[in-house]
């Protein structure tokens, strides 16, 4: 009896010790006032000093988002969402005018993303990755601003790219994801408060990586942060996106856009090691990530590319996608998706084929464990015009327990003779035959399902840039701790 | 002039009048059957783009047309040649526009333990067991059409084989429809008991002559009890302003065995529903099919297996040719429940499209709740392989018939799938003559 006791508390432990980001930072913070209205909006409009145009944008789609009903069509289950029960706009308590650099943020800001492994300041000299970090509704700071303005790229806050570059952006923000496009992008759209701007001029390769780390913090606040990167003719950008949150037990809204804009023979990289706070082994609390994400290849020869690693958030609906307008044009979809406990994930892509020639490939890989529910949704549409497409789907399940359960619902619709699409997917339980070859040798079970994991996970985890491959492979290991056995 | 979308109630309207006129009539357990699914069809009403099972077919042909319900009269024409699809068949049971037509049957000679006969006959005749299986097999389901079907059952046939017979010849069923003043709709509804340990092949050939529209509304429930076994083969060769509707639902028990090859080669609008239960350990299905579409036909292949117990298999192979402006859809899921350890599912779909105008929208499906499973499926959609048809054209073969060779081969991954040998060649017959006229050059040139 006793010994399974001990059992029992050493899996609870670990089960509560594995989220390593569940801290809260003790900041001081600004809040609009609780609730959803019009006067929030317009608040939060304020806040950011916002033009005319663009206020009248939200409020279209606030008004727009009043009168749609929730989206019932995806496998994931959850309470009705109270909108009036949180805060849409939290920020950091300024200190005047904001930060001119980085010795005028606040030192508990810098402690808590040196504690995530974004060290701010040492990121500028060691890894040359410019950082654009995100904690509950502002951005704090962006790091690497000069050496990126010497090249032409822009790489700033939104808010700060309304002021600073806004015809850009008005030509841009809603044209790839339009205000009336669902529920929870239509309220980002009213309520967005920051997220970053990035615009690589012509013929640019950006010389570094660049970075987002959103954090929430706060009680009850939603993270409604919207993304917009525009490539320009010939230039290039990879994007990297990491997400972390408190522990808390009720559960929190992020509902975040992300627009990708790529133009002839433009190149977009989209990276994210979602690691969001997935909830307790009962299943309370974690975060709502319902993320609408997507990518214009308007270009010739365009290509973006997403990849994902989707380890947290207690439920996650997320379809990245690609339209494929420009001729030749390629869109890449690499998706790891982990449910453990009783994590839901439905997601999956859509790749729209609309120019000649226009090619996509979709790698997806999900793995499901203890009471955790997965869906991949995907669509593949080769519109009439469309001619030479060409598609290749893979989405592979691993099961891992015996109350688990992994869905596959892909959507091939195609008009166009000469279009070639194939679609291939399997589920199945982790390999005893593995597992046993594994233990034979020494290695405990944990750590064999983590290397059977990270092999079936190892097509995609090869897309992401390196420092994200080697955290997302632990990530991977550490979600399915205590799965097995 | 404006279409209009018409109503489930619109639809019942033209039956009402007749309704003293419908099979069994006099039945408490019928009427009250009948009943049920008029209530149900009105309460769910026609299926619109909104439910995800008719995500991409329209029943734009109700539209446009109005269907009285078929009479006698209608099921008295003459008609000169049966196109009975087997030469040799244990029996034969022919309806025309929904009526049964004894003198061109045939149902003598059949062994003890195997019964066939007409719905209508079978209710008169106060089959005991009917009552315990009509309606019960399928159970409640959303299925608008089945429940319309259960409405207005008017034709179609009830086939008993008893424990531990076996049958080796197939029963053949042929409906002829169509050559009538006005446009027509009937409602036949099969029902296949195989008791434990027997096993029997049953076809089903749909065709209609002349090109008049028509509708039907066809329903079918099959129990394979334990160990046993039934191959349940359909052909829909309707004429061009057609609507066949089937919904067929199958029950699979312990160690049993059902397989299904389902060939639709015309029809304004086929849409084929069938849901496969594998209800104990060890119950294995195969259910493929063939469709090949030109004009402007419209085919949909629907389809849910159920792995509810340990050890069960199943096997799903579809392959589709589409022509000029045709569309077809493919809907497959495979649902393995809780506790359905070590179940076993595979799924193939392929579409070839000749056209530049053909659509083909294809949605694979997999519900997994378990951990022990080894389930996949495939899709792919293209047009003929360059190469192939270059390498035959090389060898001398004109270009109409390569064309011919390569489709013949591969909807042949799927007709070869059909155990039943006579069976098997009259589906490539029907392929054959499907294709364009070159085929026949083909025949000369294999030989035959």
């Amino acid at each position: 009896m006793a010994a399974t006791a001990q059992t029992a508390l050493q899996v609870r432990e670990l089960a509560e010790d594995r989220y390593k980001y569940g801290f809260v930072t003790d900041i001081e913070s600004e809040r609009a006032p609780k609730g959803l209205s019009e006067d929030i909006v317009r608040f939060i409009s304020a806040k950011k000093e916002e033009p005319q145009w663009l206020l009248e944008w939200r409020l279209k789609a606030f008004r727009h988002w009043l009168t749609m009903p929730e989206p019932q069509w995806s496998s994931v289950r959850f309470p009705a969402l109270d909108y009036q029960d949180a805060y849409y706009y939290s920020a950091p308590k300024a200190k005047g005018d904001g930060p001119k650099s980085l010795d005028e943020i606040d030192p508990e800001l810098l402690k808590t993303y040196e504690k995530l492994g974004i060290p701010i300041r040492e990121q500028e000299a060691l890894a040359g990755i410019a950082v654009d970090a995100v904690f509950d509704s502002v951005s704090v700071a962006t790091t690497f601003k000069a050496k990126l303005h010497e090249v032409g790229v822009i790489f700033c806050p939104i808010s700060e790219a309304v002021r600073n570059h806004p015809a850009l952006v008005q030509k841009y923000l809603g044209s790839v994801v339009p205000y009336a496009d669902n529920k929870h992008a239509t309220l980002n759209s009213a309520v967005f408060t920051d997220g970053s701007f990035v615009y690589v001029p012509p013929g640019v390769r950006c010389p570094m990586e660049l970075s987002t780390y959103f954090r929430i913090n706060a009680e009850n606040t939603g993270q409604f942060e919207r993304t917009l990167i525009i490539a320009d003719k010939g230039s290039y950008v990879s994007y990297l996106e990491g997400c972390t949150a408190p522990k808390r037990d009720v559960n929190q809204l992020h509902a975040a856009v992300v627009e990708l804009v790529a133009l002839d023979d433009a190149e977009i990289k989209y990276s994210t090691v979602q690691n969001w706070y997935p909830g307790d082994a009962e299943g309370r609390g974690g975060i709502y990530n319902f993320v609408t994400k997507r990518g214009a290849c308007r270009g010739v020869n365009s290509k973006i590319s997403w990849t994902q690693v989707e380890t947290g958030s207690a439920i996650t609906w997320k379809y990245p996608s690609c339209i494929l307008q420009g001729d030749n044009s390629v869109g890449e979809f690499y998706s790891i998706a982990i449910t453990n406990n009783h994590q839901q994930a439905d997601t999956g892509t859509k790749m729209i084929h609309i120019g000649r020639n226009t090619r996509s490939r979709i790698i997806s890989k999900g793995i499901s464990a203890g009471h955790g529910m997965q869906t991949y949704r995907g669509l593949v549409r080769v519109t009439a015009k469309a001619e030479g497409a060409r598609n290749h789907t893979q989405c592979d399940s691993l099961l891992i327990g015996s109350k688990c359960a992994a869905h596959t619902v892909p959507y091939i619709e195609s008009k166009n003779p000469k279009a070639i699409l194939e679609h291939e997917a399997t589920t199945s339980k982790i390999s005893e035959d593995q597992l046993f070859y594994l233990r034979q040798r020494g290695i405990s079970v944990e750590n064999a399902v983590a290397l059977v994991v990270n092999g079936f996970c190892r097509e995609v985890l090869q897309q992401l840039p390196m420092e994200f491959a080697v955290e997302a492979q632990k990530l991977v290991a550490i979600s399915l701790e205590g799965s097995v056995g | 002039m404006a279409r209009q979308a018409i109503s489930a109630d619109q639809l019942l309207q033209g039956f009402d009048a007749g309704k003293g006129a419908l099979p069994g009539r006099g039945l408490p357990w019928l009427a009250n059957l009948r009943a049920q699914g008029r209530e149900r069809f009105r309460t769910l009403g026609l299926p619109t783009a909104k439910l995800e099972a008719w995500r991409y077919t329209r029943l734009r042909p109700f539209e446009d047309t109005q269907f009285r319900p078929a009479t006698e009269a209608d099921g008295r024409i003459n008609v000169d040649v049966i196109p009975a699809l087997l030469k040799g068949a244990a029996a034969r049971i022919v309806f025309i526009n929904g009526l049964y037509r004894q003198e061109l049957s045939n149902v003598a000679g059949l062994p003890a333990g195997v019964s066939i006969e007409p719905l209508a006959k079978a209710l008169a005749a106060g089959s005991g067991w009917i009552a315990d299986h009509l309606g019960r097999v399928a159970g409640e389901t959303p299925q608008a059409f089945f429940a319309l079907n259960t409405a207005l059952m008017d034709s179609g046939v009830v086939v008993k084989i008893a424990r531990g017979t076996s049958l080796d010849l197939p029963i053949e069923i042929v409906h002829v429809s169509g050559l009538t003043d006005r446009p027509i709709m009937y409602s036949p509804r099969n029902l296949i008991l195989v008791e434990e340990g027997a096993s029997a092949t049953v076809l089903v050939h749909h065709v209609g002559l002349g090109a008049g529209a028509y509708f039907v509304n066809g329903a079918t429930e099959v129990d394979v009890r334990d160990g046993g076994s039934l191959r349940h083969y359909t052909v829909e060769a309707e004429s061009i302003d057609a609507i066949n509707l089937a919904t067929a639902h199958v029950r699979v028990g312990r160690d049993a065995h059902y397989e299904a090859f389902g060939l639709a080669v015309g029809g304004r609008l086929s849409r084929s529903e069938v849901s496969i239960r594998l209800a104990a350990p060890g119950a294995s299905c195969k259910l493929n099919g063939a469709y090949l579409m030109r004009g402007a036909e419209h085919c949909d292949n629907t389809t849910v297996i159920e792995h509810l117990a340990p050890h069960t298999s199943s096997r799903e192979v579809f392959k589709g040719v589409l022509d000029d402006e045709s569309r077809a859809v493919f809907q497959g899921r495979i649902v393995v429940h809780k506790g359905a350890q070590k179940s076993d599912g595979h799924q193939l779909s392929k579409a070839l499209l000749l056209s530049a105008g053909a659509e083909i929208d294809q949605k694979p499906e997999l519900e997994i709740y378990t951990d022990d499973v080894k389930c996949s499926h495939g899709a792919a959609a293209g047009q003929l392989d360059a190469a192939q048809l270059f390498y035959l054209r090389s060898r001398g073969i004109p270009e109409a018939l390569a064309r011919n060779l390569l489709v013949q081969a591969f909807l042949a991954e799927a007709v070869e799938e059909v155990s039943d040998i006579g069976v098997r060649e009259a589906m490539m017959d029907k392929v054959v003559h499907w294709l364009p006229a070159q085929c026949y050059l083909q025949e000369q040139w294999r030989g035959r």
